[in-house]
């Protein structure tokens, strides 16, 4: 059984249709990756798996619970055995790093403040911020705050892992060590990921399995391979952009043609 | 006419669903106060509660007794200048004593901190919402309200009518000031007639007016940030919104209690 399922799932703002009846399943201690371009749908989705806003229509089963009609109380409890790490960090700005990731330790469970500590370290060793605790967020930089914010989410040794654009904003070279990391989560800890990128080598890197979304539609689910192989329009566009290609959209040219007949009356 | 009379329900509808969702957002709030109480609460958002009473109280401290003592000497002085032609300077020692206990001080405490705190919790919760921490504290199972909102509401329910009493004491001190420089009225005599013309239903009336303006406060402030969407520049605007709209709901607040204490005989 997939531990996550989502199945004719429609979300509309203000009459737009921002996804479109999407289905798609994700296995226990997959790495899926949501793949498309800016405005695709693919953070809203994410949105909707996490609860953080309701669908028109369809339903996401998140460890057998649907998290479109459940009650408060029962998707906090799935909440707990997630974790997400968002594309700007969202650490608590009032917070030190080390009280941002012992946040849900003292809140949800019962261990004692020096167990909290202990696993609190363990956390910073793991993303390679060991000695950067008693920061603030502010004070750290972009990769840094990413790596943080990757530590808190492992606080409450979550099933799922979710990542919002984790290479977003980010050099190739930390980008490069933020996947890496990913990897390793993936080898120690065998969570389930899902990440949302529009990053291809980092997507190709790091992906069990691609979901391609074009307007608000999946054109393409499969493996690194399939998705190479793929010879969808969309997927082929995404994959290998030109200038060439991309001028000759329909609205492109429609613009330049229309401009440039504005023009020559004043040549 | 159809637009303007569409442009009037827009704006009714627009200003009952704000008004609907202020008495949610208390509700919510009542029902999760009881998690920042000292002993049966959770300790954590007692801290939250203690650290928003400092800076809703303590820190704005300077700014209302100073505020008192120029309002204090202003009304001793506007009122000396009329009662003395009629011989009657010693009911400006009323006129201050009452005129503050039941009114200005309660009221110029909710100017100070609606221009102080309420902005603070507008511009707070609005860039938590635009770095998505709100969104963060929800996917770790915590209610934003009860993390959030309920300890600053806490705190400016015990902070307000405290700085009330200590603008009353200030406000009066200053007329006490200025019978002391006009007429040569010892301060304890002064003290001893003020005491004598305030009655304690003066007192609890004030009382009750900071309470009500304490929640009018808190409440649109932090609506004012829940309601923020988009970008840095919206929680600009929140946060003039949220002076704006919780000083007038104040003066509007304080008419209507007036009037319910005028026609009930309380006053």
């Amino acid at each position: 059984m997939p531990i996550i399922s989502i199945r004719d799932l429609t979300v509309e703002y203000d009459g737009r249709r921002v996804l479109d009846a999407v289905n798609l399943d994700i296995e226990h201690g997959e790495t899926m990756v949501l793949l498309g371009a800016s405005g695709c749908g693919k953070s809203t989705l994410l949105r909707q798996v996490l609860g953080l806003e309701r669908p028109k229509s369809g339903s996401i089963l998140v460890k057998g619970t649907d998290v479109t009609r459940c009650s408060e109380a029962e998707l906090n409890t799935v909440r707990r055995s997630i974790g997400v790490a968002f594309q700007d960090a969202a650490l608590f700005n009032s917070l030190s790093v080390e009280d941002n990731i012992a946040l849900p330790l003292r809140e949800h469970t019962r261990l004692a403040p020096s167990i909290i500590e202990l696993v609190v370290a363990m956390n910073l060793a793991v993303v390679d911020l060991a000695g950067s605790g008693k920061l603030l967020p502010q004070e750290l930089s972009g990769g840094m705050r990413k790596r943080a914010a990757v530590a808190r989410a492992l606080a409450l040794d979550p099933e799922i892992l979710f990542f919002d654009e984790p290479s977003a904003g980010l050099d190739p070279i930390v980008a490069a060590e933020l996947d890496e990391l990913i990897l390793l989560l993936k080898e120690a800890f065998g969570v389930t990921m899902i990440i949302v990128t529009h990053e291809l080598p980092s997507a190709f890197r790091i992906a069990d399995r691609i979901a391609m979304l074009y307007k608000g539609k999946f054109v393409e689910i499969g493996t690194k391979d399939q998705i190479r192989a793929s010879q969808d329009a969309h997927v082929r566009e995404f994959l290998d952009p030109t200038p060439e290609e991309m001028t000759k959209t329909p609205a492109v040219a429609a613009y330049f043609e229309k401009y440039l007949q504005n023009q020559e009356p004043n040549q | 006419m159809a637009t303007v009379l569409e442009g009037v329900g827009r704006k009714t509808i627009d200003q009952l669903d704000y008004i609907g969702s202020l008495n949610i957002q208390l509700w919510a709030t009542l029902r999760a106060i009881r998690s920042t109480l000292p002993f049966v609460g959770n300790r954590y958002r007692w801290r939250a509660s203690v650290k928003q009473m400092l800076q809703i109280g303590v820190d704005a401290l300077p700014m209302v007794s100073l505020m008192a003592i120029c309002t204090g000497f202003i009304l001793a002085m506007q009122g000396a200048a009329e009662l003395r032609r009629f011989g009657a300077l010693h009911y400006v020692i009323d006129l201050v004593a009452v005129g503050f206990t039941r009114e200005l001080g309660p009221l110029l405490t909710a100017v100070a901190v609606s221009g102080r705190s309420g902005s603070a919790f507008a511009a707070e919760i609005g860039t938590m919402k635009v770095t998505e921490e709100i969104d963060a504290l929800r996917v770790m199972a915590f209610e934003p309200v009860e993390f959030v909102l309920a300890p600053k509401y806490l705190a400016a329910l015990i902070a307000v009518p405290c700085l009330s009493i200590i603008s009353n004491f200030f406000g009066i001190l200053a007329g006490g000031l200025f019978m002391f420089f006009s007429t040569h009225l010892g301060l304890l005599l002064y003290f001893r007639y003020a005491l004598d013309s305030i009655q304690l239903h003066d007192v609890i009336t004030g009382l009750i007016k900071s309470v009500a303006f304490a929640t009018i406060i808190a409440h649109v402030g932090c609506l004012e940030g829940f309601r923020v969407s988009g970008g840095p520049d919206a929680v600009g605007r929140s946060t003039t919104s949220a002076v704006v709209k919780s000083t007038f709901l104040v003066i509007m607040a304080d008419a209507v209690f007036t009037a319910i204490f005028y026609f009930t005989g309380k006053m």
